[in-house]
């Protein structure tokens, strides 16, 4: 199959489970957006996708393009297609993003064979320029200093360069003005086509308004509690969570 | 996932490899007056050099280890059980092609004479005890440079020889001085005329082929005014259950105006005990720069010091130590501000991983009635794993008003989150800890030589990748 996967999955951290029997498929070519109150369990969910070791998944399974990637190291999933665009960045001081990007490019090249540096220049600044960053960014250490639009352009730069099957945005509307986030949204919506998926996780309905989604779901406690179309977001951006919260009280407990 | 024989044991195993011993000379265990003789004889040494190896004993036994301060680890030295000398004479050859076949295979081994060919002015090549191979291009010969071993420097050289020998570092400095100024072989004497500039390095390989063995080699690099000289010494042993030492004394002379850069790649076996003293005479207007990185040995102890003793004289200490599990790199630097206009500039980075330790030792004197001195000290440690373990101890006396200080030091941890960033781009685990600890170091290695910045960035990768998984 086609797309990203998650059937009734369980997570928890620290004995306590965040995300309970969360099910959701995201087919390439589409963009689902992921909205819900804060504490629903959104950021986890990204993590886990990515494989992040604090969390423990308990039940459940998560295929990309039919193939379960749970027991997979972060960086397996990574080269087989899966791109998590953080929320928080981390910094790599002393770490060119250029030298950065070239060995994560070269990662995903089979062995033996060396990345053609001209090609990568190339490849690196035509993306640079669709984001409107300056090239001297190259020879910065990756994040350091960056102010948060900064970062969420280095991010959607690396989403770029690394063309993962699906990619999962988190929060990458946070800490941005309108003008850096029509920026990124620029970028995202070039990256749009029949071979990827993305998975927009966002508290905030402002930036649908960007990146129009197909389908959008709303996550409560650790579960999808409800799907629609683009319009779910403006009635929940209406009506507010507690809206969702009322709705699924009955059903929740039966 | 990595795998389970790491590219670091390869790199490892690159040095540790081992021919059957065939010595001539062998001053057999342990050490009293006799070993002391058995070398002079065999090095037909002057009475003076004679006189100064016995003097120099009587210092050695006469002063207590340094265990006070440094590590208890020391205490592991037996210098009963240890031999003092062994070679196969005294004469090192100029030609590969003269060098004995076994001796010629392990520096071939270790990729020196490629290098020589590459981009050296010059090579000497010491196995155990002297130098088998020592040889400088013809074009930098005729400028009047002097590359030869430290026995045929004192023979052939004594007006420039004696002048300079013992005078930086004097026998009773401490107690490992004392120790090489006993038994001392090998090692290189340089002279550099007034304003020659030495284009390409001179360089020194030191090889460990013996177990239970001792080496000592004696170092004296004397540059003239205004002229300029970069040297690089590199070293390696096989890796034996037995603990061997090198204790080395290197003595640096920068004449007016001249500039001496002097390389080290310390890339010793894990059972090696490195206690090494290095030190430079800054004259007027010179420059003396250290670069220093340590890799290998169980425990370095080293602190390349400058001795600033003329107006506006410079000196640098760039130093990298990486520190794996068993390890313990006690390294640093030290300034003495000697007159008034000095500056000196002190970078350390130090990297731990698993029980490795690193320690920082800096010393910088400034007394009082110099004017207008300048210290620079940074010193900064990065831990790979919780347990991994670092030290740091500063002294600084900065007297007088006229002068500045500046210090700055950090502590900080490789993060399971960069870690995370790092693998979520396709970066296996080992790769990221290689790029992240490449990138603490970064700033400063790009100061190094082109060669070397690569040598280090390499070795880096390789220890990270073993260290993980």
């Amino acid at each position: 199959m086609n797309q990203l996967e998650i059937q009734n999955l369980h997570v928890t951290i620290a004995e306590q489970e965040i995300i309970r029997g969360l099910s959701l498929a995201v087919p390439k070519g589409e963009v689902h957006a992921i909205m819900g109150p804060n504490g629903s369990g959104k950021s986890t969910l990204a993590k886990v996708l990515a494989g992040h070791p604090d969390y423990t998944v308990t039940g459940g399974s998560v295929l990309m393009d039919g193939e379960d990637i749970l027991a997979l190291a972060p960086d397996e999933r990574a080269r087989q297609g899966i791109f998590l665009a953080f929320q928080y960045p981390s910094e790599i001081p002393g770490v060119t993003i250029a030298n950065f990007l070239r060995a994560a490019v070269q990662s995903r090249l089979p062995e033996g064979e060396e990345l053609e540096a001209t090609d990568y220049y190339a490849a690196l600044y035509e993306q640079m320029d669709r984001l409107e960053m300056d090239r001297a960014f190259t020879s910065r250490s990756v994040n350091e200093g960056f102010s948060g639009g900064e970062k969420k352009r280095n991010e959607i730069l690396q989403l770029a360069m690394l063309k993962p099957k699906y990619a999962v945005l988190d929060e990458t509307d946070s800490g941005l003005d309108i003008d850096a986030l029509k920026v990124v949204a620029n970028g995202v919506n070039a990256l749009r086509g029949p071979n990827l998926g993305v998975l927009l996780i966002t508290h905030y309905q402002r930036l649908l308004d960007y990146i129009v989604p197909d389908h959008v779901h709303v996550m409560v406690q650790g579960k999808i509690v409800m799907s629609g179309g683009k319009g779910l977001a403006l009635e929940l951006e209406e009506k507010g969570y507690d809206w969702v919260r009322d709705d699924i009280a009955e059903p929740a407990l039966a | 996932m990595v795998s389970e024989i790491s590219p670091l044991e390869i790199e490892r195993n690159a040095g540790n490899f081992a021919y059957p011993e065939t010595h001539l000379h062998d001053a057999g265990v342990g050490l009293t007056e006799d070993t002391i003789h058995y070398i002079s004889n065999i090095k037909e040494d002057p009475a003076w050099v004679r006189e100064f190896r016995l003097k120099a004993l009587q210092t050695f036994l006469s002063k207590p280890m340094p265990t006070h301060w440094a590590s208890k680890d020391l205490e592991a030295i037996v210098f009963e059980n240890i031999r003092y000398y062994l070679s196969s004479g005294t004469q090192a050859k100029r030609s590969w092609d003269d060098v004995p076949e076994d001796v010629k295979r392990t520096f071939e081994r270790l990729g020196i004479p490629e290098q020589e060919r590459k981009f050296l002015a010059g090579v000497e090549a010491q196995f155990d005890s002297e130098a088998v191979y020592s040889n400088i291009k013809a074009a930098v010969g005729e400028q009047g440079v002097i590359f030869v071993g430290s026995t045929e420097g004192l023979k052939n050289h004594p007006e420039i020889f004696r002048k300079w020998f013992g005078k930086v570092i004097p026998t009773g400095d401490n107690k490992f001085s004392a120790l090489n100024s006993a038994v001392f072989s090998g090692g290189s004497f340089i002279y550099v005329p007034p304003g020659v500039k030495v284009k390409h390095p001179l360089q020194a390989y030191f090889r460990i082929n013996a177990e239970n063995f001792g080496q000592f080699e004696r170092t004296l690099i004397i540059v003239d005014e205004g002229a300029e000289l970069t040297y690089m010494e590199g070293c390696t042993a096989p890796k034996f259950n037995t603990a061997t030492l090198h204790s080395a004394v290197v003595e640096l002379v920068a004449m007016k105006g001249a500039k001496i850069q002097y390389i080290t790649v310390q890339n010793w076996s894990a059972n090696v005990f490195n206690l090494v003293t290095k030190r430079a005479l800054a004259h007027e207007e010179a420059e003396v720069k250290w670069i220093d990185c340590n890799i290998g040995s169980r425990l370095t102890m080293k602190y390349p010091g400058v001795v600033l003793k003329g107006r506006k004289a410079r000196g640098e200490v760039l130093s990298i130590a990486l520190a794996s599990n068993g390890q313990h790199q006690d390294t640093g630097a030290k300034m003495v501000h000697a007159a008034d206009e000095t500056t000196s500039n002190i970078i350390s980075k130090s990297i731990s991983i698993g029980t490795g330790r690193a320690t920082y030792r800096g010393l910088v004197h400034v007394p009082k009635h110099l004017k207008n001195c300048k210290n620079n000290t940074e010193c900064d440690a990065l831990l790979i794993n919780s347990n991994s373990r670092t030290d740091t101890y500063p002294a600084i006396t900065v007297r007088g008003t006229g002068n500045s200080v500046q210090h700055e030091a950090s502590v900080s941890q490789v993060s399971a989150e960069q870690i995370f960033y790092m693998q979520q781009r396709g970066l296996s685990e080992a790769q990221a800890m290689s790029l992240s600890v490449n990138g603490f170091v970064n700033d400063l290695v790009r100061q190094f030589p082109m060669e070397y910045s690569v040598e280090l960035k390499r070795l880096i990768e390789l220890e990270m990748e073993g260290s993980v998984g």
